[in-house]
């Protein structure tokens, strides 16, 4: 790690003026900025869920808790996790296939990836169009003769969430494909030479040699995508439901609802107990990934 | 194993890509045509090519307040991303350059970092906001944006700052050169390329990056894009041609990227995973 590195003992180094805290000097503008978001803020937001009119209390918590639009919520956050192993199987299918070279895989990677580099909000209105009772989708359902099935996908509060989760997985699928794809590129060209030599087929093949070579990458993703389902998919739902959350509260999410009790509740207190309780949540998610990684001794950098 | 079994393997690897291909372009198909449609042709022929283009829903959005939401969307984007850059570059040629005590740790702080999501932040930064009079302001959103930024970039640049030989640098140094000099003439140039791919990834993020717009630029002279579309869709929602019109106004800039700059992102978006910790 340390390769790059010129020692300190250099005996020519002491003679700088700065000496000792010179690193300091270029680090303190980064560090200045970075205690001040993340710091200053975590410490004001445990301070903020710990206090109520001036007294300290973990009432904050126990409200938040009992809450049942907050357990709502996290249940919707636990039930998106299901996008995690489609993401993984799908991911691992299509980059397979791109990787053995077919007539234009790199036109089929560029257009897979395409979804990534859009912005949520983008995704979320184009597709709400598409959805709609008369949107393009179920037009197209009713010319296959599908037309039993046609709805209103983001209007229903029973298909609600698992539309939301299909808009997601499309999203979330290219960064698969290009990170397995990526790792796929990196593996030296013998080892598929020898699976292939022993003439095995595809799905022994990809089993046995393929998969192995790429666990670390995939504990990265399926950690990764973990976390963006319980933490980062406010932009989805709130584009795709008017910042509702809805119909009813069926695509309620961790995020919106302290979006929604800071800025329109004005409850700052409930708002910041909820977010000490997601930032945990992800805490821990971060610790598994650490302790498998190190358990199962995959480096993601063999 | 059979020529003909060979020949159907192939063909349904080829249609299962095809298929896939199909369904990832198929939202961007309809955004694009549609732009160019009139109302009357989007609604009578929805699935079609554009026949005969027209400008109207463009013109639409730019009488509306698109023009004023670009804008600010590219002064806030670029400001936060060179800064972040610069910022990034000085602290990470601390880290590789030196071994100093705790170096370890604040950079492994760092990586976790990464993953605090944005929502957790946002009360108690819109509190200090309030407190010193800075909502919808750029410049405490471009200070957020640069602290969001910067654990990957730091983390990246490190990583890449470690791999340049030890001997060019000390060869430098024989020869009098300050750090400063050093990092200057030496590091920097070695460094175009992860800058260019941290910079297109940090570009990516930021112009793409709604929750935070939406709290702290609430006043509609300072909208961004992203928080401009999530409004205009409402106003518009009869005028299918206008919606999809702003939003490829919105995402002409990172997909003209994209096409020219694919490598970047890829390579950008993967160094997390591959040389990550």
């Amino acid at each position: 790690m340390t390769s790059g590195t010129v020692a300190l003992s250099d005996p020519r180094r002491r003679r700088l003026r700065l000496g000792r805290v010179e690193p300091l000097v270029w680090i303190t503008p980064a560090l200045a900025v970075v205690v001040f978001v993340f710091g200053y803020s975590m410490f004001q937001l445990v301070r903020t869920s710990l206090r109520f009119e001036g007294h300290w209390t973990t009432d904050n918590f126990r409200i938040t808790w009992s809450d049942p639009t907050f357990r709502t919520a996290l249940t919707h956050n636990i039930r998106l996790l299901i996008a995690v192993p489609v993401l993984v199987l799908l991911s691992l299918l299509l980059s397979i296939l791109l990787f053995e070279g077919l007539r234009g895989w790199r036109f089929h990677r560029w257009a897979l990836f395409l979804p990534y580099v859009l912005a949520i909000p983008v995704i979320g209105v184009v597709f709400g169009q598409l959805l709609q009772f008369n949107g393009l989708v179920n037009q197209f359902l009713r010319a296959v003769g599908l037309g039993g099935i046609a709805q209103d996908w983001l209007g229903q509060p029973r298909w609600a969430l698992w539309t939301m989760t299909a808009v997601i997985v499309w999203r979330e699928l290219g960064f698969g494909i290009v990170l397995f794809l990526a790792r796929l590129l990196s593996v030296p060209s013998d080892v598929f030479e020898a699976g292939r030599m022993d003439g095995a087929r595809f799905f022994r093949l990809h089993r046995r040699i393929t998969i192995p070579q790429l666990s670390g990458v995939i504990v990265f993703y399926v950690i990764v995508e973990a976390i963006t389902m319980v933490s980062w998919v406010f932009n989805y739902v709130y584009v795709m439901t008017n910042g509702q959350g809805g119909p009813g509260d069926a695509t309620q999410v961790t995020e919106l609802y302290i979006y929604q009790t800071a800025f329109q509740y004005q409850s700052p207190e409930i708002a910041s107990a909820a977010a000490v309780m997601l930032f945990g949540v992800t805490l821990v998610l971060i610790a598994v990934f650490f302790r498998v990684q190190r358990s199962s001794g995959v480096g993601l950098d063999e | 194993m059979s020529r003909t079994r060979r020949v159907a393997g192939t063909f349904s690897k080829h249609a299962l890509l095809i298929v896939a291909s199909v369904l990832a372009l198929f939202p961007v198909y309809v955004m694009l045509t549609a732009a160019f449609k009139t109302e009357e042709g989007f609604s009578a022929h929805p699935w079609a090519p554009i026949a005969s283009p027209s400008l109207g829903g463009f013109r639409a959005a730019v009488n509306d307040q698109f023009p004023r939401w670009f804008e600010n969307t590219v002064i806030v984007s670029s400001a936060s991303v060179v800064i972040t850059l610069l910022v990034a570059a000085l602290a990470a040629w601390g880290f590789a350059h030196w071994a100093f005590r705790g170096r370890d740790a604040v950079l492994g702080v760092l990586v976790a970092l990464m993953v605090v999501p944005p929502v957790v932040l946002l009360v108690p930064l819109f509190v200090f906001g309030v407190r010193i009079g800075q909502i919808s302001t750029f410049r405490l959103v471009i200070l957020i944006y640069v602290g969001l930024m910067l654990p990957f970039s730091v983390f990246m640049l490190t990583n890449f700052f470690r791999t340049i030989p030890a001997s060019m640098i000390e060869a430098a140094v024989i020869d009098g050169a300050s750090s400063w000099r050093v990092f200057r003439r030496i590091v920097l140039p070695l460094s175009a390329a992860p800058l260019v791919t941290l910079g297109v990834v940090n570009l990516l993020w930021v112009w793409n990056e709604l929750l935070i717009a939406l709290v702290f630029l609430q006043d509609d002279s300072k909208k961004t894009l992203m928080v401009g579309i999530t409004g205009f869709q409402s106003r518009y929602s009869l005028n299918v041609p206008a919606i999809m019109a702003g939003l490829t106004l919105a995402t002409l800039p990172i997909v003209t990227v994209y096409i020219f700059g694919q490598r970047f992102f890829v390579r950008g978006l993967v160094a997390g995973a591959l040389k990550g910790e």
